[in-house]
Order: structure tokens, then sequence, then C-alpha cells
């Protein structure tokens, strides 16, 4: 019984993947239907063959970070080795369309226009041109529009507003009228016409012609444009790889290797003052809330959790208010008792001091619940024990609290560590990286994380230099994992060691 | 309860809490500055703690109601609060179940079974959480805009798509949750083993009622992990009616039009549902299971 209806059930699954791999085939997807497919026999393989009782239970995670782990980072990986950027996003077939599709105006062709509206139909009215004593009006259309033919007449009663052009934009993209004089013109801007024409022609070899100037754009398949002899390119260019260039930039290039140095030192400390601040005074008060004589501990509990309880976004921008130099109310406080207005976003070493506090703050109540929880798998007796031998708090924690808590506590650490070391939303939402460092190549901030410089190189600097930015997320993963594992090699070395 | 008392038991009581007394003050003043703000009349208001006039205006803009302008025509809200806050609870819950489904059985089989691999495993889901989607968000929205393509209700601007991005975060909760179980003795699913119980049902029977505490823990951090979570949101959710909390929260405080009273207002209104759940939760993580079973 149990196993037909298992046999069942697999059948059903192995139905449902096949139908929704045919789905993405015909959606033009092969690669995800591939993928689909793969992760459909695996379970398949792991539910209904395989004898191993842990890969079962291990399947779902395991898949999921395949999934939604490992291959956005091969894809950021592979991503590095090419130029894509805002300006290369296309294959050079799509780009080629693409700059085919383009027009420009006849010089001197413009011409503006106005519309009007004749029970319903629509007409377009073009003002007379200097030293004509008539204008051109259009024969009148309803819905889409083609081809338009034009005819002089005096200067109409009434003209719609700018505000009906925008309503028909529409409409009005697609036709074209046609003056007496043989012009044809088609829609420039919201208030001219003009006569359009195509930039460019297809010449042989994939190359393209400008038909105004005459200069020939080859494609060239190292930089991703189609390029004239002088090096002029033309836009959008063609995502092409570039090897190992963005990584020589990178680290050959003092002025990219300095700024990127200072962000990665500048990284560790953040991450590693961030968690021992955290860390410490999350443990302290777990133990503290955890002594009986002490009265009150719902209340603190409930107080001291609530910065975790607050979404940090929220909070992040609240501390951006209070630290306002001139109106927050921090300053406020420390000009009353001191006198002083500390200038909290323009002073690098000021703007880190309050990164610092502000993710302390934000981070010590999930120290001190994962502390908690921890603590509570520590008998009572161990408590009872070390009491009745004469040991007072501080010998209690040492001898028996911390060192049961290690053990489990050193691969949250870890994590805590890796959180902060890309702590993205700290840092981009209360200093945005700032104040900037003087000289850099591309701008970079005495505050900015790696991830945040990457970030701005992403999004934020004109280019969108998404290749460059994939090529440094690869640096920075290669340095997370170092540090990791470092950390676990030290934190088995300490475990060895305290046995013996 | 310890036996044997100190003599200065008080002085370090006194101590603790004026301590204690003080975190809670430096903890506290920022959420009441904020209440503060929220009740001043105008957007730009800096005052003292205790306002001098009580205005609602804020309270009734992110609540969805009309507020009069400046020359006295009632204007609609232009951004959701109501809305966002509502597709963020939605997300986040999604993402706390898909999470504690992912992770329960992984860390059990990582916990109490010895297989090949088991410590690679261990070693690459730590590796994994530290490369975060912050890094791959480029490759992120390129693979949903794919998956849209052939799926719409997995592409860009869906909350499934946002709800399965996060899926990845849950490598961390399989640590939190292997910990949790090595904690566990080991010898009450023996005994259930010897009774002749399965391994599913020592997991389900025996494991996870005692680990209940900790999974409503991981099922909090997965929840509020997800209604924290900006970066991949920001990318994946663009129109206004789609987005998340945390992505429409910075429409108020935009450098050219920094609306303080309004976002403090929205803050406090968001920051409650989720102190609410925490605090349902809390409950939960008092009880001492394991000890109680050890004796039993």
């Amino acid at each position: 019984m149990r196993r037909t209806l298992a046999f069942g059930l697999g059948t059903l699954a192995g139905l449902v993947s096949l139908a929704l791999a045919m789905a993405a085939h015909s959606a033009g997807q092969p690669m995800l239907a591939t993928a689909l497919l793969a992760l459909a026999a695996a379970a398949l393989w792991v539910y209904g063959f395989s004898s191993s009782l842990a890969l079962r239970y291990v399947f779902p995670a395991v898949a999921a970070a395949l999934v939604f782990v490992v291959f956005p980072m091969l894809y950021t990986v592979g991503m590095g080795f090419t130029n894509q950027s805002s300006q290369n996003l296309l294959s050079q077939a799509q780009a080629r369309e693409a700059l085919l599709a383009e027009r420009v105006p006849t010089p001197g062709s413009q011409r503006p226009f106005h519309l009007l509206d004749e029970g319903g139909a629509l007409r377009l009215w073009l003002p007379p041109l200097p030293g004509q004593a008539q204008g051109l009006l259009s024969a009148p259309w309803q819905g889409n529009a083609g081809e338009l033919q034009a005819t002089a007449a005096p200067v109409p009663a009434t003209l719609l507003p700018l505000f009906d052009v925008v309503r028909h934009t529409q409409a009005l993209r697609g036709l074209s009228v046609l003056t007496p004089q043989g012009q044809r013109l088609q829609l420039l801007s919201l208030r001219e016409l003009a006569e359009m024409n195509p930039v460019f022609t297809p010449r042989e070899g994939g190359a393209l012609q400008d038909q105004l100037t005459g200069t020939l754009y080859q494609p060239d398949a190292r930089s991703g444009f189609f390029t004239a002899a002088s090096g002029e390119r033309a836009q959008p260019g063609f995502l092409v790889g570039v090897g190992l260039a963005h990584y020589l930039r990178i680290f050959t290039e003092p002025k990219f290797s300095q700024p990127f140095v200072s962000v990665f030192l500048w990284t560790c400390a953040f991450a590693g003052l961030s968690v021992l601040g955290a860390a410490a005074l999350g443990l302290l008060l777990a133990c503290l809330l955890e002594w009986e004589a002490l009265r009150g501990k719902a209340f603190y509990r409930l107080v001291l959790f609530l910065p975790y309880a607050v979404p940090g976004f929220l909070s992040i921008l609240v501390f951006k208010g209070l630290f306002n130099q001139n109106l927050g109310e921090v300053n406020l406080i420390l000009h009353a008792l001191f006198g002083i207005k500390p200038a909290w976003f323009s002073d690098p070493w000021l703007a880190r001091a309050m990164l610092l506090m502000v993710n302390v703050w934000l981070g010590f109540p999930y120290m001190m619940v994962l502390s908690a929880g921890l603590l509570k798998s520590i008998p009572a007796d161990l408590h009872e024990a070390s009491a009745m031998l004469g040991a007072g708090p501080v010998q209690h924690f040492m001898r028996v609290t911390l060192p049961l808590i290690a053990r489990p506590m050193a691969p949250l650490l870890i994590s805590a560590f890796a959180f902060n070391f890309n702590n993205f939303v700290l840092v981009s939402l209360l200093t945005n990286g700032r104040p900037d460092q003087a000289d850099a190549a591309l701008p970079a901030g005495t505050t900015d994380l790696l991830v945040t410089y990457t970030w701005r190189i992403a999004f934020q600097d004109s280019g969108q230099q998404f290749g460059l930015a994939a090529a440094l997320s690869t640096v920075i993963f290669v340095l997370v994992a170092a540090v990791t594992l470092l950390q676990l090699r030290l934190s088995k070395a300490n475990a060895t060691e305290a046995k013996h | 309860m310890p036996i044997v008392r100190s003599p200065n038991q008080r002085w370090r009581l006194l101590a603790a809490h004026a301590f204690l007394l003080l975190l809670c003050a430096a903890v506290m003043f920022p959420f009441l500055v904020v209440l503060s703000v929220s009740l001043r009349p105008g957007n730009f208001a800096s005052g003292s703690l205790v306002p001098q006039a009580i205005s609602l205006e804020h309270w009734r803009y992110v609540l969805g109601f009309a507020v009069p302008g400046p020359d006295g025509v009632l204007i609609e809200p232009d951004l959701p609060v109501l809305r966002w806050l509502a597709n963020s609870l939605k997300v986040a819950a999604a993402s706390a179940v898909v999470t504690l489904l992912l992770s329960t059985t992984a860390a059990y089989a990582l916990a109490r079974m010895h297989f090949t691999g088991r410590h690679a495993l261990l070693t690459s889901l730590l590796l994994m959480q530290m490369f975060p989607a912050v890094l791959s968000l480029v490759a992120l929205y390129a693979i949903f805009n794919t998956l849209g393509t052939a799926f719409p209700a997995f592409g860009l601007n869906t909350h499934a798509a946002v709800v399965l991005a996060y899926a990845g975060g849950m490598a961390m909760h399989v640590w939190t949750l292997k910990g949790y179980y090595d904690t566990l003795p080991v010898e009450i699913e023996e005994a259930a083993r010897v009774d002749g119980a399965t391994p599913w049902q020592c997991f389900v029977r025996v494991l996870l009622p005692m680990a209940l505490p900790m999974l409503v823990v991981v099922a909090v951090l997965a929840f509020i992990g997800a209604v924290i979570e900006y970066p991949v949101a920001s990318i994946l959710l663009t129109q206004q009616d789609q987005l998340t909390l945390a992505v429409g929260a910075k429409l108020f405080v935009h450098e050219h039009n920094f609306r303080w009273g309004d976002f403090a207002a929205a803050a406090i209104l968001s920051g409650l549902p989720i102190t609410a759940v925490f605090l349902l939760a809390q409950r939960w993580l008092v009880s001492g299971l394991a000890a109680g079973g050890v004796k039993g």
C-alpha cells in the first residue's frame, strides 16, 4: 500500500516537472528546461533509487543551495570575465539590429506641429514656415494612423494642448505625414516632426556605415563595440569576453588598487570590531538575565531585544537623523553637555566610529538571544555545583559557561563576521560610503565596505560596469572564503587544545 | 537555585540594575525620539522630546487617510504604506515556512547521521551563506528575468521571486539548527530506535518536539530577516504596489524630499507587528525541554 502510494506520488511529481520543462522550452528557454529536468532527475534518483538515507534528508537544502546560492555565484564569476555593462548588454547581432533601427532627422527638416480635434477625428497642423502664407493640415484619422497626406491650409481655430499630444503619443509614433513637396515627416519629439533617416547602412562583414559622414564602423570583438578607424565607438556595444582584463585593472593599476586595499582594510576592521562588541555585550547580558536573583528580567529582555525587533533599515535611517550635525538629537545633547558638535558624516574617523556604534546597537540583541539559547542547554546542576564549590560569578563564567558555550558559538560568530563583512544595508543607508577618498579612479569612500564599493561600480557609476563589479565580487568571495577557513581552523585548534 | 549566597549580592544586583537601566535608556532613546517626531506637526520640526503640540497628520497619512495640505486642500497619501506592510508580512511568512522546510531535515542528517561528505557539506554551507545575495544581485536579476519569460508567476515584480531568492539564506539556519540538535541528548532517540521507531519517526516524533524552541527561533529569525532585507527586494520589485516596506521606506527619506515625520510614523507602524511576532515566540524560548528529558 505504502509502496503504491509512493510510486504514484513519484510518477505525479515526474509528470509535473516534465510539463514545467516543456513550458520552459516552448517559452524559448532551453537552458532553463534542461536545469529543471536535471533537478527533477536528481530528486527522482535520491527518493526512488538511492540507498543513502542521509541524502534524502539533505537533498532539499542542497538543491536550494545549488540553485539559489551556487548558481548565481558561478554566473557572477562568469560575468567577471565579460565586458558586461549598461552599454554592453546585447549580443553582437542584437546590437547591430538596434543600430540599424536608429533614425536621425535630416538637418533642416524639423517642423513644429499641433493636434486638432474634428468631431472625434484627429488632424495634425503644421504652422507655416517663414516666408510661407499657409501651413499644412493633415488628413483626419482615428485610432492608429498610417500615412497621412497633408495639404496647404489656413490657420485652424482651435488647437489641442500639449497634454493631448502626450495622450496620443503611441498613435503619433506610428504615423508619417507626406507633404506636398514629397517630404515624409515622422515624430521627432512631442513638439516636432522631421524627415527621419536611418543612421547606418549595413556593409559587408557585419560592418556599419554612417550615412551622413560615411565613416565605416567595424565590429571589434575585443572591445565589444562597432569601432571606426579613428577609434570612435557606436553605442550600444555588445557583450564579449575580456579574459582577465578586470583583474589586471584591480591589482595592477595603482589608481585602482590603492582604494581597493584601503576599503579592504576598513571592511576587516569594521566586521571584526562589530562582532567583538556585539558578542561581548550580548553574552554579558544573556548571563546577567539568567541570574535568578535579578528582578524584572522580562522587562529587560523585552526592551533590550527592541533594536533587533525593529527592522534595521528603519533604525539605520533613524540614526541618520539622530547623528545629523546641526539638527540631530545626539549633537544637541553633546552640545548641551560638552559644547561640541562633532561632524559625524564629514570626518572619516567619526563616520567610522558612528558606524561601529550603530552596528553594535543593532547587533547585540541577536547575540543576546543566541547566547541565551545556548545557555539554556547548559544543565542547571553545573551552576549549583560551582556555587557549592565557592565559585563567584566571574569564575563560574570563565570556567563553566565560556568553555561550554564556545564551541557552539564559534560558527555563529563566524557567520556574524561574514554578515558584517558584507553589511551592505547599514553602510549604504547610513553613510553611503562617504566621505569619499580624495584620489581614486572610480568613486571610493572612506567608510565604503567592499560590497558597497562594488555596488557603486555596478549601479551608481555612470557606466554601470557589471563585468568589473562581478570581478570585484569574485575577489570578495575569495577573500571571505580565506578568512572563514582561517577562522574555522583557529576554532578547531582551540577545541583540540582545550581537550589536552 | 544556587544554595550559596554571596554576602555582597545586594551590591552586585544594584550594579546590574544600574547597568541594565543605562543600556535600556540607550536602546529606548531613538525610539522615543521617533515617537515624538511622529506626533509633531510638520516634517522638518526639530524640537523638544515631549512635543508641545500634538498632531496626528503623519499617522493619518501612514494609515492612508487624506491629509490637509498647506493650502487646506485634502491630499491623498501618495505612498501606500499599509500595502507595503502587507507585502512584507506575506513575503516574510512564506520565507520563514520555506526556510524551515528546507533546513530542519538537513540539519537532522548533519547532526545525527554519519555519511561521506558530511563535513564537506557543513563547510560549504558555511561558506555559501558568506557569499551574500548582495554580491550576486545582477546575476539574480538576470535569472529571475529569464525565469519570468517561461513562468510569469516567478518573474520580476512578483513576491514569489523574492521568496525564492531568499531561500538561499537557509544555509545559516541549517547550521543554527544543527548546533542545537547537537546539544540535545541522543539517548532518547536511541531509546525510540530500540522500541522500533524508523529514522523518520525518530526525527518527527522525538527530535522535532524537543527542538521546538530552536525551530521557533529559526522561524523568527527567517521572518525578521525577510522583512528587513533590502538589496534583493529592491532589484526584483519595482512596481510601487508590489514593494515591500524595506524598499518603500526609502522613498520617505529621499535626499531632496526628507519626510521625517511621515517616516517616523511608518517606522513605528512597521516595527510593531514584528515586535508582536517576537513576543509570541518568546514564550517558547524560555522552556527547557532538553534538561527535563534527561532527568526523566
